[in-house]
């Protein structure tokens, strides 16, 4: 049934549902459980599905990542909730070592369907490591996949598709979409985890973005509309694997290409995409890939962000600098 | 300092042997009156004898009293007026320490100008004890800096969110205080729910294991947000140190003398090379994990209600009057000094400049950086064509 709710209570509903179908479904976290989570998606689940199954864990990111792995080889399938993305790191060992490397060490006898929910990025006005983007640190791993919905639906698509995932999956949440409300159809046949999405049809120039920046690049293409240009707004939906055909298919179409994340650009996400599609699209392309993002600095305190994000005037200005090759 | 000499040592008293440790299949709740909580003064005022700990604080004077009750009323009252602030949108958010008052205040008093302090986000009233000024508290909560004070200036380091992190700092600190030879000591706060962390594990073994002068001072609030102390762990905090080889007592956190006197004592025996402890202060947080929480969600008002019954502040008052060791005049002064110091707070935080926005590209490096210079430019640049736009 079609549905208009928040990001959060989209992502509350799938796991919800996930709960019911597959008693293997964990949800662990510091929290997560009575509270219902600092922002309360999962709020009301421990209450259904009690404390064995929606479970408060010691504070120790470490040992929830660890014990998630262990789960998972005993046929669970925990999704875990990192508070915020700046608490990620003490898992990151056990992400990044142990998680991400298992399957292919096992030769491809053991599966880890665990999934690491981490609400991330900025514009919420947080003090220090409740605002960052990290997602360049883990797509840089093989044997991860990473998502990032933008919008309500997908927020319950995409966890749906997460959980029952055989590989780790690391679901970027973006925190200041949570409020965000959008149509979901809980009876709808998605469609692959991994594929972008043409959010907006243009002409002149794409811009490709995931998570928090999606409805930022709507609202530039919107405002580039109005000067007579016409831009095409691709929704990534994945970091690892990147859908570099979607890209390409657009870049042949619009000849040119800004890639937009709130990561810092250096060695982000955006210099991957530049990379690979210079390479497909050589001939195609009328300026370079342009990227806007963080700067090569610690994310800034909270009345500095909105000079650190891209807002705006940062995309359209990147939209205008390409245009004028 | 080997490892076998350090593993050889037997402490000098280890709170931990008193252990509960055989009946714990369920997790347990102490109380104030539990007979391993190291108490001086009690809910009603009173000073009870310590055969143990009352030679730390013996030669304390009525001044020194009255010192201690100062500290912990404008500690209250800056307390108060940033949550205030945070509720008139001065500050994005706080981290409020009612409550916890007498723990910070007392382990505060204990240290040395020359030791160091290793603080979590909460240690409001220990920055009070080593003379940082509260204002410089606000800049991070207010969003217009990450830190905001020198930490050097008052050995009290900047504030860590990240949970257990500084606890490994403290010890790496203490540490080098034995390599150097010197007969300064380290504190270092964190929180009930902190002690899960891998880090502060870390911290207990490295510590223990170089026999570095570093006092762990756990303030057990009962929750880690909406987690209850229950959730981390299923002995008392304190015991956790026999494992490692150190000794751990739990203090009436609500109580600044027994705060005073055990972390003296702590504090002490780092200095005279007897290695870590650690020190529980068992108390209580009153209010909101941070401004943004809601702990109606999760904990009942009649927990709340019994801690108040042990208002650390209150102790300090009955006894003072009881003792005639502190008259009216002396709590009107008071009142009239904690006003003047919500007022400034006040006045500082609204009078509380923003960061120049090219405070991003500053100090991101000691030796600088190609590319952030490079992007700094730019950044200029793109200021600039706003100024020619509003110039036209
Ligand atoms: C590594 C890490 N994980 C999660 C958090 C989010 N968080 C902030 S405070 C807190 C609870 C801390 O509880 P405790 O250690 O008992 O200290 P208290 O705040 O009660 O003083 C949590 C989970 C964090 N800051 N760092």
């Amino acid at each position: 049934m079609a549905e208009k709710m928040a990001l959060a209570k989209a992502i509350n509903e799938s796991l919800r549902r996930a709960l019911d179908s597959d008693p293997k479904v964990l949800i662990m976290g510091e929290d997560v459980g009575k509270l219902g989570g600092v922002f309360r998606v999962t709020d009301g689940l421990q209450k259904d599905f009690g404390e064995s199954r929606v479970i408060d864990t010691p504070l120790a990111e470490s040992g929830i990542v660890g014990t998630a792995i262990g789960l998972a080889l005993r046929g669970y399938r925990p999704v875990v909730e990192i508070q915020f993305d700046g608490f990620v790191f003490p898992a990151y060992d056990q992400i990044v070592t142990q998680l991400a490397k298992m399957h292919a060490r096992s030769l491809g006898k053991v599966k880890l369907p665990v999934v690491v929910r981490i609400p991330y990025g900025g514009g919420i006005g947080a003090v220090e490591h409740h605002s960052e983007s990290p997602e360049a640190l883990f797509a840089h791993v093989a044997g991860l996949k990473i998502v990032s919905p933008s919008n309500a639906s997908d927020a319950y698509w995409m966890m749906q598709q997460a959980i029952q995932s055989d590989d780790p999956v690391i679901f970027f949440e973006p925190k200041r979409r949570y409020w965000d409300k959008g149509e979901v159809n809980t009876e709808a046949i998605p469609g692959p985890l991994h594929k972008a999405r043409v959010v907006r049809e243009g002409t002149d120039l794409t811009l490709a973005a995931y998570g928090p920046m999606v409805k930022l690049c709507q609202e530039v293409a919107a405002a580039a509309a109005e000067e007579g240009r016409s831009l095409e707004v691709l929704d990534l939906r994945s970091v690892s694997p990147l859908d570099f055909d979607s890209i390409q298919a657009s870049v042949e179409k619009t000849r040119r290409l800004v890639v937009v994340h709130e990561a810092p650009v250096f060695f982000g996400s955006g210099a991957e995409i530049a990379a690979r599609i210079t390479e497909r699209c050589f001939y195609h392309l009328e300026a370079p890939v342009l990227r806007v993002g963080g700067y090569h600095a610690p994310y800034p305190p909270a009345r500095l962000e909105e000079e650190y994000l891209p807002g705006l005037d940062r995309v359209l200005d990147a939209v205008d600098r390409a245009l004028a090759y | 300092m080997t490892v076998e000499s350090t593993a050889a040592r037997k402490p000098r008293r280890s709170a931990g042997t008193k252990s509960t440790a055989g009946k714990t299949t369920t997790a347990r709740k102490t109380t104030s009156t539990d007979p391993e909580l190291v108490q001086l003064l009690t809910p009603e005022g009173k000073r009870v004898k310590n055969a143990e700990y009352d030679k730390y604080v013996a030669g304390i004077t009525p001044d020194e009293l009255r010192g201690l009750y100062r500290d912990m009323v404008l500690t209250r009252r800056f307390d108060a007026e940033a949550t205030s602030l945070q509720r008139q949108g001065e500050l994005g958010l706080w981290a409020s320490l009612l409550g916890q008052e007498a723990a910070q205040i007392g382990s505060g008093r204990a240290t040395r100008e020359d030791d160091y302090v290793f603080p979590t986000y909460r240690e409001h009233g220990v920055a009070w004890c080593r003379g940082v000024d509260p204002t410089n508290l606000l800049g991070m909560f207010r969003g217009v800096n990450n830190g905001g004070w020198d930490p050097n200036s008052n050995n009290f380091q900047l504030y860590t969110i990240v949970i257990g992190s500084q606890t490994l700092h403290a010890t790496g600190y203490a540490m080098g205080i034995a390599k150097d030879g010197a007969d300064s000591a380290v504190i270092a706060y964190f929180g009930d729910g902190a002690s899960s962390q891998g880090d502060v594990a870390e911290s207990f073994t490295f510590s223990a294991v170089y026999n570095a002068p570093v006092v762990f001072f756990c303030q057990n609030n009962q929750w880690a947000i909406s987690e209850p102390t229950e959730k981390q762990t299923r002995v008392p905090l304190y015991q956790r140190a026999q494992g490692y080889g150190f000794p751990g007592v739990r203090v009436d956190g609500n109580d600044v003398l027994a705060c005073l006197a055990v972390t003296k004592w702590a504090l002490e025996r780092a200095r005279a090379g007897e290695g870590p402890t650690l020190v529980e202060a068992y108390t209580y947080r009153m209010g909101a994990h941070t401004t943004s929480d809601d702990p109606t969600k999760y904990r009942a008002d009649e927990e709340r209600e019994a801690w108040e019954a042990k208002d650390p502040i209150l102790r300090v008052r009955r006894y003072l009057e009881a003792s005639n060791h502190a008259d009216e005049g002396f709590f009107a002064e008071l009142e009239t000094e904690s006003e003047a110091l919500g007022k400034r707070v006040r006045e500082a935080v609204r009078a509380m400049p923003d960061p120049d926005h090219f405070a991003i590209f500053e100090n991101v490096y000691a030796d600088g950086h190609a590319l952030v210079d490079e992007e700094r430019a730019q950044f200029a640049a793109y200021q600039a064509s706003f100024a020619d736009v509003e110039g036209a």
